[in-house]
Parts: C-alpha cells; sequence; structure tokens
C-alpha cells in the first residue's frame, strides 16, 4: 500500500448538476510520470484542483504518502511536497522573475515572520530561486518584471516556481497550452528532464507531448475515468479511441 | 538633508524611489522646517496645521502598509485613529496622565482591534472586505457616542498633554512638532523594513495573487492579519498623537468620511510607494487649508479634483514624479 | 470647527446621527408596562406591533436606495458612494417645486424627474470613466462626488435646509388594528414602496431592458456583441438608480428635515443591506432591507427597556443606545463571517 505516492479513492464533487469528478480512482507509484487527458470538459482541471486542496471534495479521499490529506488546505499539502503549475498563467505580475521563484523557496523555509532583514539580499532564497529558474533556461531573464516576459517564459516560470518549492509530487495543468512549435518543443524537453527526478500528474491536450512522456495514462470523460493504462494499451482501447481519439482524428481529418 | 537621505538609502534600498529622491527631499525639507518659518513669520497656526499633517501622514502610511502594499482595502481605519485618541483621553479622565501608560495602551488596544476586525473581515473579499471593516469602525463610532461618562457625542476635553516625567515636555508645540516629525519618519523606515523583508514580500505576494501563494505554500491569512494588526497598532500612535496636540476627542475621530480622508491621502501620494501617503497628506490638508481661505465652497474644487485624480491619475502623485523624471 | 479636531471633510459633511432620521415623528414612549419590566402583555403587544411597522418602513425606504446601489454594482460593477447624494437631491428637489407648484404629489414627480436626469447626467460626465477600474478608484472619485455634491446644494439651497410639508389630507392617523392608531403617511410610505418593489421586480424579470440588464450583469461582451447600446443601457440603469434614490429621499422629506448631508448616513445602512442581501442580488436586498430596519428599529425601541430590567440603570443608559446603535453592524459582521458573499450571493461573481 505505501507503495504509491498519490493514491484517489472515490473521489467525487458535483458543480450544480454536472459531476465533475465521479468516483475517480488514480493510483501513482514514486517516480511514474502520468498523464490525464479527455476532451474538454472531461474534468481535468477539476481533478487537478481537488488533488492541490482549492476545491474541496465531497466523498471520497486523497492520500499522499499513506497520510489521509483530503480536508487539508492547499498551503498545507505544498508543505507536504505536492506542487502545482495552472492552466492559465498565474505570476506574481508586478515582480521579477527571481522574486516569483524566491517567494515560492520562502514558503518552504520556514515562517516568513521575518520583519527586518531584506529577504532580496537574502542567500539562502535567491541561490535555490536562481538553479530553478537555470533549470528551465530562464536565468538570463531573472530580474525582468513578469508582466513584460513572453508567453512562452510565462509558462517556462510556472514551471520553475513549481519545482522551487522541491516537490515530490508536480500536478502540472497543461503547461503546454498557447505554446508555438519551438516553444511546445523546449518545454516538452524540460519535462523529459523532470521526469528523471519526480513524479508528475501531467494534464494535458497534446497528444505527442503524452505519449512520448508518460509512463501510464489515465482517460477522463465526463468526470470518469473510462480507461487507465500505459500508453499502448491506451492508444489500441476502442473506448478510448472512440470518446477521445477519435474525435481528435475528426478533427484533425475535418 | 542630501547626507541623511544618502544614509537612509544605504540604510534600506527602496526606501527611496531614485527618480523621486527630489520631490521626497523638497517635502522633508518642508515638513523641517516648519516650526522656524511659524516662529520668524509669528503664525503658529502654521505649526498647529502642520502638526496635524504630520500626525494624519502618519495614520496615513500605516493604512498604505495595508492598503497599498497588502492590498486589503481598509475602509474603517479611522477607528485606530478614535481608540488611540480615546485611550489617551480616558486614561487622563481616571487620573492617569503618564504617556508611558498612554501610549502603550493606545497602540495596545489599536492593535487588539485590529486582531478582532482582522480575524473576523479578512475572510471576506472585495467590496465585501471593504464594507465589513466599515461596519466595525461605525461600530466603535456608536461606542464611542454611547460613553457619556468620556462626553458622549459632544467628545471630551483633555486637560492636558501626556506626560513623561521630565523626559520631553509635549506642552512645547515646537517640540511636539518634532516628536511627531521623528515618530512619521520612524514607521516609514519601519514600513520600508517590513516590505523589503520575507515578511513584507509575503504580504504582497498575497496582494498580488492570493490563489499562487497558497499554491506555493504561503498561509496567507497569518501574515495579512498580522500586517493588519500592525498597521492598526501604527494608526492608535496616530490617534494618541491627535488626541495630545488637539486635548480633544469625539466620536467624529472615527466618522466614516474620516476613513475616507484616510484613504484619499493614500491614494493621492501614490499607493503602496513609502513616501505617497506623506506627499498626499501634505497635499491634501494644505489644499483644502488653502481653498477654505478663498472660498467658502472649497468642496466644490476638491470634490472634482478626486474624481479627477480617480480617473486619470493612476499611481498617485508620486506616480506621477516617477513616471516624469527621466 | 470643533477644537481642530475636525478638519478635512468631516467640516464639510454636518454629521448627522441616526437618531435624528429615524426618530422624525417623536416616538410614542413605551407603555408603562413595558418600563415596568413586564406585566400588561397587551400594551407591550401593541407597542411592538407600531414599532414593527416603523421597522417595515426603514427597511422599505433602505430597499429603495438599496436597489438602485445593487443594480448599478452587480451591472455596472461600480461601488457608487454618491449614491446617497442622489438622495439628497431628490429631497431638495421634492422640497423645491412642491413650494413653486403647491402640490406635494406634483413636486414629487418633478423631483424624480429632475433627479433621474441629473443622474444621468453625473453618470456620462462623471461615473463612465470609472467602469472597469479598481474599486478604490470608485471609492475615491465618488467620495469626491460626496463632497462636490454637498457644497453644491450649500451654494444653491443654503445651509439651513428645507422642509417639505405634507398634504392636510396625510397627516392623520388610521387604525389598523382596534386599539392601535398608525399614522396615514407612513403606511402610505410601506404600500407605495412595495408598489415600486413589485414594479421593479417586473421591469427586471419580466421586461426586455430587465432581460438586457440580467444579461449584462452576467457578460458583458455577449450584451454588447446583441448589437445593444452598453453606453446607453448603463446610463439608463444609472438614471434608475438616481430615481429611486430620489423616491427615498422625497418620501423620507416629510418625516425629516431636508439638509446638507442627509445622504451619509443612509447611505451607510444602504451599502449594509446590499453587503447582507448579497452584492448584486435585488431579492436580496429586499430581504435584507426589511431584516436590517427591523432589528435597527426594534432594538432602538426594545433594547433599552429590556437592559433596564437587567442591568442598573446607568449602566444600561449607558449601553443600550450603543449596543442598539450597533446592532446592525453586528449583525452584518456575523452574516459575513457565516456567509462572506452575503444572504443570497449572485451567481458567477
Amino acid at each position: 500500500m505505501t507503495g504509491w505516492l498519490l493514491q484517489t479513492e472515490h473521489l467525487t464533487k458535483r458543480f450544480g448538476g454536472v459531476t465533475a469528478a465521479d468516483d475517480i480512482n488514480l493510483e501513482l507509484p514514486r517516480g511514474e510520470f502520468h498523464a490525464v487527458i479527455g476532451p474538454n470538459g472531461a474534468g481535468k482541471s477539476t481533478l487537478i484542483g481537488l488533488l492541490a486542496g482549492e476545491i474541496a471534495a465531497e466523498a471520497g479521499a486523497i492520500r499522499f504518502d499513506g497520510n489521509d490529506m483530503t480536508r487539508l488546505r492547499a498551503d498545507r499539502r505544498s508543505r507536504l511536497g505536492l506542487a502545482r503549475s495552472f492552466q492559465i498563467t498565474s505570476l506574481f505580475a508586478e515582480f521579477s522573475a527571481l522574486d516569483n521563484v524566491a517567494l515560492a523557496v520562502q514558503a518552504h523555509a520556514g515562517h516568513s515572520f521575518r520583519f527586518w532583514k531584506d529577504a532580496r539580499r537574502d542567500r539562502t532564497l535567491r541561490e535555490p530561486a536562481r538553479a530553478a529558474l537555470a533549470g528551465v533556461g530562464l536565468e538570463a531573464r531573472a530580474d525582468t518584471r513578469v508582466d513584460r516576459l513572453s508567453h512562452g517564459e510565462q509558462r517556462q516560470l510556472e514551471i520553475a516556481i513549481a519545482i522551487a518549492t522541491g516537490p515530490r509530487l508536480l500536478l502540472l495543468d497543461e503547461p503546454m497550452a498557447g505554446l508555438g512549435p519551438e516553444e511546445s518543443a523546449r518545454m516538452q524537453d524540460m519535462l523529459r528532464r523532470l521526469k528523471s527526478g519526480m513524479t508528475i500528474l501531467l494534464v494535458e491536450h497534446d497528444m505527442e507531448t503524452v505519449f512520448a512522456l508518460a509512463d501510464r495514462v489515465t482517460v477522463l470523460v465526463y468526470g470518469r475515468v473510462i480507461a487507465s493504462g500505459e500508453p499502448a494499451a491506451i492508444r489500441a482501447d476502442p473506448a478510448v479511441r472512440e470518446a477521445y481519439l477519435g474525435e481528435q482524428e475528426a478533427r484533425g481529418h475535418g | 538633508m542630501k547626507a541623511a537621505l544618502a544614509f537612509l538609502h544605504k540604510q534600506a534600498p527602496g526606501f527611496l524611489f531614485e527618480p523621486n529622491t527630489g520631490l521626497i527631499a523638497a517635502v522633508l525639507a518642508l515638513l523641517a522646517l516648519v516650526p522656524l518659518y511659524a516662529a520668524v513669520a509669528g503664525d503658529p497656526f502654521a505649526l498647529t496645521l502642520f502638526t496635524r499633517i504630520v500626525i494624519m501622514a502618519l495614520a496615513a502610511v500605516s493604512l498604505n502598509l495595508i492598503m497599498g502594499y497588502g492590498g486589503m482595502v481598509s475602509f474603517g481605519h479611522a477607528a485606530y485613529l478614535g481608540i488611540g485618541g480615546y485611550a489617551v483621553g480616558i486614561l487622563w479622565k481616571e487620573g492617569l496622565g503618564s504617556g508611558f501608560l498612554q501610549w502603550p495602551v493606545a497602540i495596545g488596544a489599536s492593535a487588539l482591534f485590529a486582531l478582532v476586525v482582522g480575524a473576523l473581515s479578512l475572510r471576506t473579499r472585495g467590496v465585501y472586505f471593504i464594507m465589513i471593516t466599515l461596519a466595525f469602525a461605525q461600530m466603535v463610532y456608536y461606542v464611542a457616542q454611547g460613553l457619556d461618562r468620556y462626553g458622549g457625542d459632544d467628545g471630551l476635553t483633555i486637560g492636558n498633554r501626556s506626560t513623561f516625567h521630565g523626559l520631553v515636555n509635549l506642552n512645547d508645540n515646537t517640540l511636539f512638532y518634532y516628536l511627531c516629525l521623528v515618530l512619521l519618519l520612524a514607521s516609514v523606515y519601519l514600513v520600508s523594513r517590513l516590505v523589503n523583508s520575507r515578511f513584507g514580500l509575503a504580504i504582497q505576494g498575497a496582494r498580488s495573487n492570493e490563489r499562487r501563494m497558497r499554491a506555493v505554500g504561503f498561509p496567507t491569512f497569518r501574515y495579512k492579519l498580522v500586517s493588519f494588526v500592525i498597521a492598526g497598532a501604527l494608526c492608535g500612535l496616530a490617534g494618541a498623537l491627535l488626541a495630545n496636540q488637539t486635548n480633544f476627542i469625539s466620536p467624529a475621530l472615527m466618522f466614516w468620511t474620516r476613513s475616507g480622508d484616510l484613504m484619499v491621502m493614500v491614494i493621492l501620494g501614490g499607493l503602496g510607494s513609502l513616501f505617497g501617503p506623506v506627499i498626499g497628506t501634505v497635499t491634501y490638508l494644505l489644499l483644502e487649508e488653502a481653498l477654505s481661505r478663498v472660498t467658502e465652497y472649497s468642496g466644490l474644487i476638491i470634490g472634482p479634483a478626486l474624481l479627477l485624480v480617480a480617473i486619470y491619475l493612476r499611481g498617485g502623485i508620486e506616480g506621477v514624479f516617477r513616471k516624469a523624471a527621466p | 470647527m470643533r477644537a481642530g479636531v475636525g478638519g478635512s471633510t468631516s467640516d464639510i459633511l454636518p454629521q448627522q446621527t441616526d437618531e435624528q432620521f429615524l426618530r422624525p415623528i417623536p416616538y410614542p414612549s413605551p407603555p408603562r408596562a413595558l418600563r415596568a419590566g413586564g406585566g400588561k402583555s397587551s400594551a407591550v403587544m401593541l407597542y411592538f406591533i407600531e414599532q414593527s411597522l416603523n421597522g417595515v418602513q426603514l427597511g422599505m425606504l433602505l430597499f429603495l436606495l438599496a436597489a438602485g446601489l445593487t443594480l448599478i454594482f452587480g451591472i455596472m460593477d461600480l461601488v457608487n458612494l454618491a449614491h446617497g447624494s442622489l438622495y439628497m437631491l431628490g429631497a431638495y428637489f421634492a422640497a423645491t417645486f412642491a413650494a413653486a407648484t403647491g402640490s406635494f404629489v406634483l413636486g414629487a414627480a418633478l423631483a424624480l424627474i429632475a433627479t433621474a436626469v441629473s443622474g444621468m447626467a453625473l453618470e456620462v460626465i462623471a461615473i463612465r470613466p470609472l467602469y472597469g477600474r479598481p474599486h478604490l478608484d470608485h471609492v475615491l472619485g465618488t467620495f469626491g462626488l460626496i463632497l462636490f455634491f454637498n457644497e453644491l446644494v450649500r451654494l444653491v439651497w443654503g445651509p439651513a435646509g428645507m422642509t417639505l410639508s405634507l398634504p392636510s389630507e396625510m397627516l392623520t392617523a388610521v387604525q389598523i388594528i382596534p386599539g392601535v392608531y398608525y399614522p396615514l403617511y407612513r403606511l402610505v410610505i410601506i404600500l407605495v414602496t412595495l408598489a415600486v418593489a413589485a414594479l421593479l421586480y417586473i421591469l427586471v424579470m419580466h421586461t426586455r431592458l430587465g432581460m438586457l440588464i440580467r444579461a449584462g450583469a452576467s457578460n458583458r461582451e455577449m450584451v454588447g456583441a446583441l448589437g445593444v447600446n452598453i453606453k446607453l443601457l448603463y446610463t439608463l440603469v444609472f438614471g434608475l438608480g438616481a430615481a429611486l434614490a430620489a423616491f427615498a429621499g422625497v418620501m423620507q422629506a416629510p418625516i425629516l428635515a431636508v439638509q446638507i448631508g442627509m445622504g451619509e448616513n443612509i447611505l451607510i445602512l444602504a451599502l449594509v443591506v446590499i453587503v447582507i442581501g448579497g452584492i448584486g442580488s435585488i431579492r436580496g436586498a429586499f430581504v435584507a432591507a426589511l431584516i436590517v430596519g427591523l432589528i435597527d428599529t426594534l432594538g432602538r425601541a426594545f433594547l433599552p427597556p429590556l437592559l433596564h430590567a437587567v442591568l442598573s440603570t446607568t449602566a444600561a443608559l449607558t449601553l443600550a443606545p450603543a449596543l442598539s446603535s450597533m446592532s446592525i453592524y453586528m449583525l452584518m459582521a456575523a452574516i459575513l463571517v457565516v456567509r462572506p458573499e452575503g444572504l443570497f450571493p449572485a451567481a458567477s461573481r
């Protein structure tokens, strides 16, 4: 049992009449790169919200490293080692890129009731932050205000912030959203590098990335898991082809 | 003055916005020279006016900490002004005239009230937050109105200023003015340290993107609450000073329009800039004073001026100078 | 100026206490039975009914103001502190036109039109640039407008204030149930306001304009895409809000002095109402207005004798006024702690 880093049991959430998460059971072993795919409105973002602690589950449980964290707030989950990136870029717009990452480091460097010393000169915050920026190839943009970064750079910064919290599990909510081909390729390389050191749950529309990187894939449709398994098996699954891939192909050819 | 600025700048980077050093130096020089002018020109009212300006600037600086840096739009900040003032008045009335008691009580009571208000109201967002802080201030206003022993609606005249057992004599108006000015500058310095510290970055992060702050692991509520308490305590000090200056307290100290005035001073000067509230307060109160000498109907000018500021002057006066600077 | 403490706008804004506008016609003193803290329950009951009606009447007036505020808030996302100024303007217009025409009803009607037109002009000139800006800018700008209107009224009508007299046939009391006489005019306020509330409900829920208003509240772009002139829609809504505020001012004017600053206190009460009700919700405003009106009035009427029964005279005398003035603010704080978006949170905002 304790082999799993993340488990969900019968996780359920309704919004009005819509069941956005319907009895979801997921199991992620340590070190797995797990992708969640599904058509629009399948409840992928709801799943991320439930796991990150922004949406309260109606029923079911979430276990992280064997401990129940179903009722923990988002910030507690982060401090336990769970990090997320946002589908719609969510940064501290009027701060520099380095400040953004340093804040994430700071959140995990003890409490912040430190009132006097200049935090921007605190090497215990700045150096790990610089390292995280370098990890996503943004070191040259460290002092640029975030609202002056390009969209692609902002997406990279999203990842850097998540990594800087030193997570054991990384939830990535459509990191490729809105990226051009070149930026996508760069992002894909980055994810591949991350893969070696971390357990990752990736929600993504970009099928090429998913099938190139994922160890296992789960398919969500209308909040339900319709299939879960290795990429090859998922590719071959008729139900998945019908519900999701078929639609993609149809769109591709239409 | 230049040397002092250089010293401050070295002490706290970001303490002074580079492009604005000139403007800030000018305002500080003005404030420093007021007693001299009052003595030479034989205009004691100038000293009275500027003492009030300096005290209100202190209150505005405290509001700027939560509103400008923390993004918490408190529409009830005058309550702390009143609580600080009433702490001095009530203790005096009960025969306790020592500033060593009155001032800490003023600060402590304001901090305590801020703790309660913050703990309850920081659960709400946006306009609801604006309104609930306003409601709490109105409550204190009505409590003060009901305090018949301390003057009720009419207010209470305080017999003498706080005593400091020979250390300082607040009855010396010039000395009192400089004490207020020193406290103002000290509080600006305090805020400059605060906002650049880990704590300050945490509350600014919460203003910028609270959801993200939680996602990276910050329990934002407690940091916002503590900043709320610090701001309340500072404003309580301003209230104690105000009661000392006028030797009078009344519920009018915390009427909601007074909270509006404080917001105006902060916004006018420039939200989230260190000296902005000082510049805004000097501008607002001087303008008011000047207009009231020229016309009986100063509101006809101030009102539309505020509207124009709201429409066109993003970043306040300080922001304009920052942009205008090369 | 009060010994120099005053300063700032407090000198410009006369500070009127709730007491002044809530206590127009002196309340009948509580029945002796109540003052003695028990005894004849029928007298207490009659007093209770009378005070409840007063509470409903206050609630209805608050609803008129709150409905406009919450519409403007819900649709334009605008915090309009100057709403109280329109209330004041309505009262001044009514007093002026009634004096000029010699007719209360005609004066009131003209005042409504004049205030609606003023409101629309205000919207075009001053409010429009504030749309889409941070709420803080709204607070600053409309706070400025309060100062402006107070001074303007002082310039035009003088500092003394005015009175608006009721037609003589209104100056009677009617027996509503055996033993309870109630001022006819207050009954009229309740009934007329209920009618306005019903009309407003029909307007918002069952007309094309109402459909646009509701659509505009939830999706600005979509309404714009439908080819609707959204600027005109906003101006009309603002005018409607102004007319509602003026209506409240006109109805209240005969009971109270018409004076500068009369809008400030009632504005705060109306803000409390829309916050309790849930910003943007007319139904919430209606319910909350009734709650606030009743609690405020009944608190003032019954807290003093109740406290008197429990506490010493001095303690009761000190506590009662403060507590009754605070009651609605405590209610609001309590409601927001439990429901941070009010009783009827408007969907999707």
